[in-house]
């Protein structure tokens, strides 16, 4: 399969979630988009890792196996990131009775 | 065309059109389902390239764990379409076009590159997704990240517990 | 011995310091001692002075006393007096007249708070003190040093109650007058520095050969300008009637012993330079004779008795720039002195009355004074036919010095000036017993109050009048004309070395004598009659209330030269002025100022809008940033071929 082919859908599945940020003022479904974000950069890792590297010829068998494991912990760190981030927008909730990011516009009170 | 061509285009249809539902769906809970819809469109590509592991992880951490948490976190606050804030629609115009033009961007940069444009993604075969061989590589030349990933783990459950405690 | 010059300006400087620095603490008693006692002193020095350089018949070398300017090789300036007898002549002038004003002033400003007592004999200390400055200097800076502190002391003098608005107008008016006229004299020093690269009087006259006929015609001229200023000529003239405002005592210092003889003396002083250009000569005599009649004719018509004197003033300095004008140095010379007696003679008796009469200067409402002031009306006739030229007082020769040197000098208009000097000196008779007869004889016409008021005034005030007036009258008799009396004109021998040069060029061949006694008896005799005619006139005078018609209310008011300049010159000033500030300064300047300053809080205010808060507006812009990020850095050509192609 052509890596374009992958690089193309990552970037849709991207920019997708970014619209949904910017479009959205619903903090959960942000913080959703910003989750798809992640996924299509990692279904793009994975791409590249099975991808044959022309510039190394002499590649083991085992070329690759880093990508995938940066992968696993992109979501390692997402599960941590959403944990925190449902605490703090539950917290935000129970303050201002709303989950819209507007409300949130000042740092002070 | 193959099976596996035919896969891979059903699946990116889907993850795109579940992505595109997630951000048309009035309602946050069917934004949970359809954004469940996405991960297990990408697991399946995962597989498609053989990287069974990770695509089961995806699975269990993405679709199990992290979406049933988003959804929990929903049904504890009653959210439902009438509660759901909404942009006016200039503003919705604005994020459109921009997420467009960033899409056009990323695609054209990348269209644009020679050196990729002959590269191809080998499907189903290479055992570097197998979960022996990456078990291998992280216990001995990841050990340090894991085992700080263990600390991360520790410190976002105690700033949960801190941020969520009443006072 | 001769450094002793430099003592005759000091103490009037330390009586202005002392008296202006410790006004508050002094008495008025102890400032009238100061301030009467320095130029007391500086007039005893004055005299020896003199006395040694009528003695030695030549100026006194004097040593620099420092260097007052000293840039590189080109530019010395020493701060130097010269004393021969032209200066030595004015310091008497000065410090005398000068002295004699002081004491009166001390009787007469007794009324006011002894701060402001204090600071007035302070502002006539340095008045005095400029005026020394003026005269003593051995270079034109010095003397520009003088010439400014004159105008500056008569303006905070004239402006001296300065809680009267007029007064402080009248003030401005004396300062802004003069400052005109000062712009010429700066040139002109600068011209002549340009040209012989020194401003000492000695290298300037010695050097005049060096100078081309446009320099010096150039050079006397803006001369001339300055003197227009400070002695108030046409068309800078309208100042001094103004300058009434001020203190009687004032008036008097300005008129008689300073500040408007300052022009004179820089003439006389400069006479070489006017002797070689005819031209300006002549500019200068005409300016003059129009001045002496023009003046002359609007006294004719002034109520208020301090203005008749101010304008005989001008009238009388237009009579000495005539005499500059055609040549006779020594004549002009000699009216600035016989003028300084009878003037000031007549102004601290003027003073007296409107002392008498409890601040009342409207001859219309005086009259009959005889009989209450018995010595100020003495005096006052006494310089009445001094000023009017009546033999043999003293106005009589100065006058008729000039009037026949303009007779005498070799141009074509010699009578006609010669003619028209006579109806102006008519004139003058005329207007001077007009007031003697309004003021002095008659019936009294002011209140019954004032009438009661009405007593002679004190002997610090009727003292100057008589030494004043006695000068007046004898003053004269240094100045017979050879025709009455053989080796007798001793003030034109005397003063002889100073004009030597010029003498020399413009060889006169006097006049027949038989001839210039007519002509004087002619005069005296029309003089005369006029007296009897103004005197029985105006004796009977009674107030009508009617307004002057005609001619008349053209004399009144003044030719309504202060309204022609209001129209001509203010007027459109002020217009281009008001259109500065309110077009350029307004919309153009503050437009472009404001504008700025709008511009950036407009922007910041638009700017402000992007730190909304909203964490959705900074994600926009940060993805719009990658985007024009990507434009900028990646391949814009292969980007561009890509957009082609897909669109």
């Amino acid at each position: 399969m052509p890596i374009q082919y992958y690089i193309t859908l990552a970037s849709i599945l991207f920019c997708i979630g970014v619209t949904g940020a910017l479009t959205r003022r619903n903090a959960i479904i942000i913080f959703m988009c910003i989750e798809l974000m992640l996924n299509a950069v990692n279904l793009l890792l994975v791409a590249f890792s099975k991808m044959p590297f022309a510039v190394l010829p002499n590649s083991t068998a085992a070329a690759g196996t880093d990508a995938q494991l940066f992968v696993f912990f992109i979501m390692v760190v997402a599960a941590a990131e959403v944990s925190v981030g449902l605490a703090i927008i539950v917290m935000m909730y129970r303050n201002v009775h709303s989950i819209d990011v507007n409300f949130l516009n000042r740092l002070k009170n | 065309m193959d099976i596996i061509h035919i896969l891979f285009w059903c699946l990116s249809a889907l993850a795109l059109f579940a992505a595109i539902m997630v951000l048309v769906s009035k309602n946050p809970v069917h934004s949970v389902l359809w954004l469940i819809v996405v991960f297990f469109a990408i697991s399946g590509h995962y597989i498609l390239l053989n990287a069974q592991f990770l695509a089961i992880v995806n699975l269990i951490v993405y679709a199990g764990a992290i979406m049933v948490l988003f959804l929990f976190v929903i049904m504890l606050m009653n959210l439902n379409a009438e509660a759901d804030p909404q942009k006016n629609s200039w503003m919705k115009i604005i994020g459109v076009v921009t997420g467009g033009l960033l899409l056009t961007m990323l695609v054209s940069a990348a269209r644009s590159s020679s050196d990729i444009a002959s590269k191809t993604a080998t499907l189903k075969v290479g055992d570097i997704g197998l979960i022996q061989n990456l078990g291998k590589t992280l216990f001995t030349d990841y050990a340090v990240p894991f085992e700080i990933s263990s600390v991360l783990f520790l410190s976002a459950m105690v700033g949960a517990v801190v941020i969520g405690k009443k006072d | 011995m001769n450094e002793l010059v430099y003592l005759v300006p000091l103490f009037p400087l330390l009586g202005f310091l002392i008296n202006g620095l410790c006004r508050k603490q002094l008495s008025k008693t102890l400032v009238g001692i100061i301030g009467s006692g320095s130029i007391l002193i500086s007039f005893i020095i004055s005299v020896v002075l003199f006395w040694q350089v009528k003695s030695t018949g030549a100026g006194l070398p004097v040593d620099p006393l420092f260097t007052f300017i000293n840039i590189g090789d080109s530019f010395k300036v020493d701060f130097s007096f010269q004393v021969d007898q032209l200066s030595s002549l004015f310091l008497l002038i000065i410090t005398g007249v000068g002295f004699l004003i002081h004491v009166y002033s001390a009787s007469y400003m007794h009324d006011e708070e002894a701060p402001h007592f204090a600071r007035y004999f302070a502002y006539l200390n340095l008045f005095v003190f400029s005026m020394l400055l003026l005269v003593l200097g051995a270079n034109y800076v010095i003397m520009f040093i003088g010439w400014e502190g004159v105008g500056l002391c008569s303006y905070l003098l004239i402006g001296f109650w300065f809680k009267n608005d007029n007064y402080n107008y009248a003030a401005k008016k004396a300062f802004v007058m003069n400052r005109i006229g000062d712009l010429g004299f700066l040139l002109a020093i600068f011209w002549i520095f340009q040209k012989l690269g020194t401003v000492n009087y000695a290298d300037v006259f010695a050097n005049t050969n060096k100078l081309s006929a446009t320099d010096i015609t150039g050079i006397t001229l803006l001369l001339f300008v300055g003197a227009t200023g400070k002695s108030a000529q046409i068309p800078l003239y309208t100042w001094l009637p103004d300058a009434m405002a001020g203190p009687t005592p004032v008036s008097a210092l300005i008129h008689a012993a300073t500040m408007v003889t300052a022009g004179i003396y820089m003439i006389a002083r400069s006479n070489i330079l006017y002797t070689l250009a005819p031209t300006v000569q002549a500019v200068v005599a005409i300016i003059g004779l129009a001045t002496a009649i023009f003046a002359a004719t609007i006294a004719l018509k002034q109520n208020d008795i301090k203005k008749v004197l101010a304008y005989s003033t001008v009238s009388q300095l237009g009579y000495m720039f005539l005499g500059l004008g055609v040549g006779a140095y020594t004549s002009a010379v000699f009216h600035v002195m016989t003028h300084a007696f009878f003037k000031a003679c007549l102004f601290l008796g003027a003073g007296s009355v409107i002392h008498a009469m409890g601040g009342e200067q409207d001859m219309r409402n005086m009259g009959g004074l005889s009989k209450h002031m018995n010595i100020t009306k003495w005096t006052f006739l006494l310089s009445c036919l001094a000023i009017a030229g009546v033999p043999p007082f003293s106005g009589f020769f100065s006058k008729d010095a000039i009037l026949s040197a303009a007779l005498d000098s070799n141009t074509s208009y010699g009578l006609v000036l010669y003619i028209i000097g006579v109806l102006g000196a008519l004139l003058t008779a005329f207007y001077m017993f007009r007031l003697y007869s309004m003021t002095f004889l008659g019936q009294f016409r002011g209140t019954h109050e004032q009438e009661h008021h009405l007593h002679e005034s004190p002997k610090a005030i009727t003292i100057p009048l008589m030494v004043l007036a006695f000068l007046a009258v004898v003053g004269g008799f240094l100045g017979i004309p050879e025709v009455f009396l053989k080796n007798s004109d001793w003030l034109e021998k005397f003063l002889a070395p100073i004009f030597a040069s010029s003498t020399a060029i413009t060889q006169k061949t006097p006049s027949e004598g038989s001839t210039e006694i007519i002509y004087m008896a002619v005069t005296s005799v029309l003089i005369i009659l006029v007296i009897i005619f103004a005197r029985n006139k105006y004796m009977k005078y009674q107030k009508t209330g009617a307004e002057e018609n005609g001619f008349g209310k053209v004399l009144a008011n003044k030719w309504y030269v202060d309204e022609i300049y209001d129209a001509v010159i203010v007027r459109p000033l002020d217009a281009l002025a008001g259109f500065l500030k309110n077009v350029v300064e307004k919309s153009g300047i503050d437009g472009f100022v404001n504008g700025v300053g709008r511009f950036v809080q407009y922007s910041s205010r638009q700017l402000r809008l992007l730190q909304s808060g909203l964490a959705g507006n900074y994600i926009l812009f940060m993805v719009l940033s990658i985007v024009v990020l990507f434009l900028i850095f990646w391949n814009q050509i292969q980007i561009v071929q890509f957009l082609q192609k897909i669109f």
